[in-house]
């Protein structure tokens, strides 16, 4: 998708300064660092240009910054929507019925998988185990997990509920 | 004897996990007090009597981590705590730290003090991110009260800071190298081993990893006056285990048991039976990396020695049970994908050798694949093992090779005029 946001709002830049200050710009933390920007970003992504700037601001070169942007699955490339739903697509779930997690999900968004809705606030995206098996079929959404999810309702609620 | 215990889990729920106050009043680093009026040597032979393997899957012996550690002979160690929890059906790690923070916090002092390190690191996944606050807050609180910091409890000399790393979604990242390469701002690709890590790791320092269940068996170890510990469990498996149970079970979750307890009794005990009493296709042991068995091993006690001896292994602790509703082959090709999205692609055996399982397990799908495809695909399985840079390649293999000889009937070839 092409970035036709604006990126590198004067809000953004604050806060990317104040993520890299809180990291005391230490290039070992540059995941922790990257992540919390990525949760700033509203369509919840790396920008280029903010790539960029954390790779000047810390001293980087911008294929290390690249180098993890492009390995680590949790980090983004492209911009997603202000709400990414994860269904896990681990063995634990798909074994507890996460397709029709997915077919629900896909329904009540009228959107496909790693599709964005016409408003930018919901997309859907699979990603591996993220460890709560216990609670499979399970979803995450900015950091917290619902689940287990056996009915079509349930999922259009927790939708509902995100703002 | 109980089919579960507490053990390393004994303060679950008995103390208000935002307070170090609260932890001290149910007994909190009364482990660290006594620790820090022992030598290094000490604690390791602690951990040795106790025949400790490690948790996180690989089994090595703890005692022997934390002696060898000690015994390099640098300025500066570090400790790192594994809390990159990845394998599929694991939850183990997670239950742990949600219920008892400030043991983690503790056990990490205790290590650095036993290893003589100056500094601790807990990596955990990104999909814990939930629990930062919880870590954080119990560094914090400890730090004030000069469980970390400079001269701890007065012990001069032993300093000793702890610091929390994320992941990002990286399966291979719980391989130590993998982790090591990730905390310094790098992609999570293994490293070339040697050096290992306990000699060169984390900024090229000597590095002791542990994982979170193993460190946090230590404070109650070194508590243990009366030698409960190993009264749990069986001469060849002592102690007791944290497993977590998930998939086509009623009652999903993790527990605390002393090794010995059935396969049959976690199943159907603990975690409450198979979903709507179905039958069992499959269980797999120790995650997506682990082997797979039928509903045989049922009365197979939970050890090492004899889930060794029934052809898989304890690995993460996580039993996943699939029952008919999914075939093995839809198993295999769910698990193999997990891989394909997780190889980091870096070594020829683990990059390739998962892309040709693909390709095998879309053939047998369509009874397109001939006996010399399962030839070919057994040896690519045999170069995974034993050419793979790491852990993840090795092991990408298992269920499969498992599956090949114990559910021979999905591999079977279509003759003529079939």
């Amino acid at each position: 998708m092409k970035e036709n946001h604006p990126v590198l709002t004067p809000a953004l830049v604050q806060e990317m300064d104040a993520i890299m200050t809180h990291y005391q710009h230490d290039a070992s933390k540059l995941l922790e660092i990257l992540l919390d920007i990525q949760r700033a970003v509203p369509l919840q992504y790396i920008p280029k240009a903010a790539a960029y700037y954390v790779a000047e601001n810390m001293k980087l070169k911008i294929t290390q910054v690249y180098d993890v942007v492009s390995f680590f699955s949790a980090l983004h490339e492209s911009p997603r929507a202000k709400h990414p739903i994860q269904v896990c697509s681990s063995i634990v779930c798909k074994v507890n019925q996460s397709d029709f997690v997915l077919d629900s999900l896909r329904d009540i968004l009228g959107i496909g998988l790693n599709e964005v809705t016409y408003d930018h606030r919901f997309t859907i995206e699979e990603v591996p185990c993220f460890g709560a098996c216990d609670r499979a079929p399970a979803i995450r959404v900015h950091d917290v997990v619902y689940g287990p999810l056996t009915s079509r309702e349930q999922i259009a609620d927790i939708i509902e509920h995100l703002e | 004897m109980g089919n579960t215990v507490s053990f390393m889990t004994r303060n679950f729920g008995k103390y208000d996990r935002s307070s170090i106050d609260s932890y001290e009043s149910v007994g909190g680093f009364s482990a660290l007090k006594k620790a820090i009026a022992m030598t290094g040597e000490e604690i390791a032979d602690r951990l040795a009597a106790c025949a400790i393997k490690g948790r996180g899957g690989a089994g090595y012996d703890m005692g022997k981590k934390w002696r060898q550690a000690r015994e390099v002979d640098k300025p500066d160690k570090v400790v790192i705590c594994n809390a990159d929890e990845g394998e599929p059906c694991t939850f183990k790690d997670r239950t742990l730290i949600e219920n008892d923070p400030f043991r983690l916090i503790e056990a990490m002092i205790i290590a650095g003090y036993s290893v003589g390190a100056q500094n601790g690191y807990i990596y955990m996944r990104e999909e814990y991110a939930h629990l930062r606050p919880l870590l954080l807050n119990a560094m914090e609180q400890a730090e004030k009260k000069g469980y970390l910091g400079k001269n701890i409890l007065g012990k001069e000399g032993f300093s000793y800071q702890l610091h929390l790393y994320s992941g990002a979604g990286a399966y291979v990242c719980g391989e130590g190298t993998a982790l090591v390469e990730s905390m310094e701002g790098k992609s999570g690709r293994p490293r070339m081993k040697p050096p290992f890590i306990k000699q060169c790791g984390l900024f090229h320092l000597p590095t002791c990893v542990n994982n979170v269940e193993s460190l946090c068996l230590v404070p109650s170890i070194l508590l243990d006056d009366q030698n409960e510990y190993q009264t749990y469990g069986t001469p060849g498996s002592m102690g007791t285990k944290m497993i977590s149970v998930a998939g086509n079970v009623k009652k999903p979750g993790a527990f605390e048991i002393p090794f010995g307890v059935t396969v049959r009794e976690i199943i159907y005990d603990l975690a409450g039976g198979v979903t709507d009493d179905n039958e069992i296709q499959l269980i797999q042991f120790g995650g997506a990396s682990g082997k797979i068995a039928s509903a045989d091993i049922l009365d197979t006690p939970y050890t090492y020695e004899d889930l060794s001896a029934a052809g898989v292994g304890v690995g993460s602790g996580a039993i996943l049970v699939v029952d008919q509703r999914t075939s093995v082959l839809n198993f295999l090709r769910i698990t193999q994908a997990f891989f394909s999205h997780e190889s980091c692609g870096q070594c020829t055996p683990c990059r390739e050798g998962n892309t040709q399982m693909k390709r095998m397990l879309e053939k047998i799908a369509d009874k397109t694949h001939t006996a010399q495809d399962l030839a070919t695909m057994k040896n690519i399985c045999m170069i995974m093992k034993n050419a793979s840079l790491c852990g993840l390649g090795e092991t990408a293999q298992s269920a499969f090779t498992c599956a090949m000889e114990r559910f021979p009937e999905i591999f079977a070839v279509r003759t003529e005029g079939n």
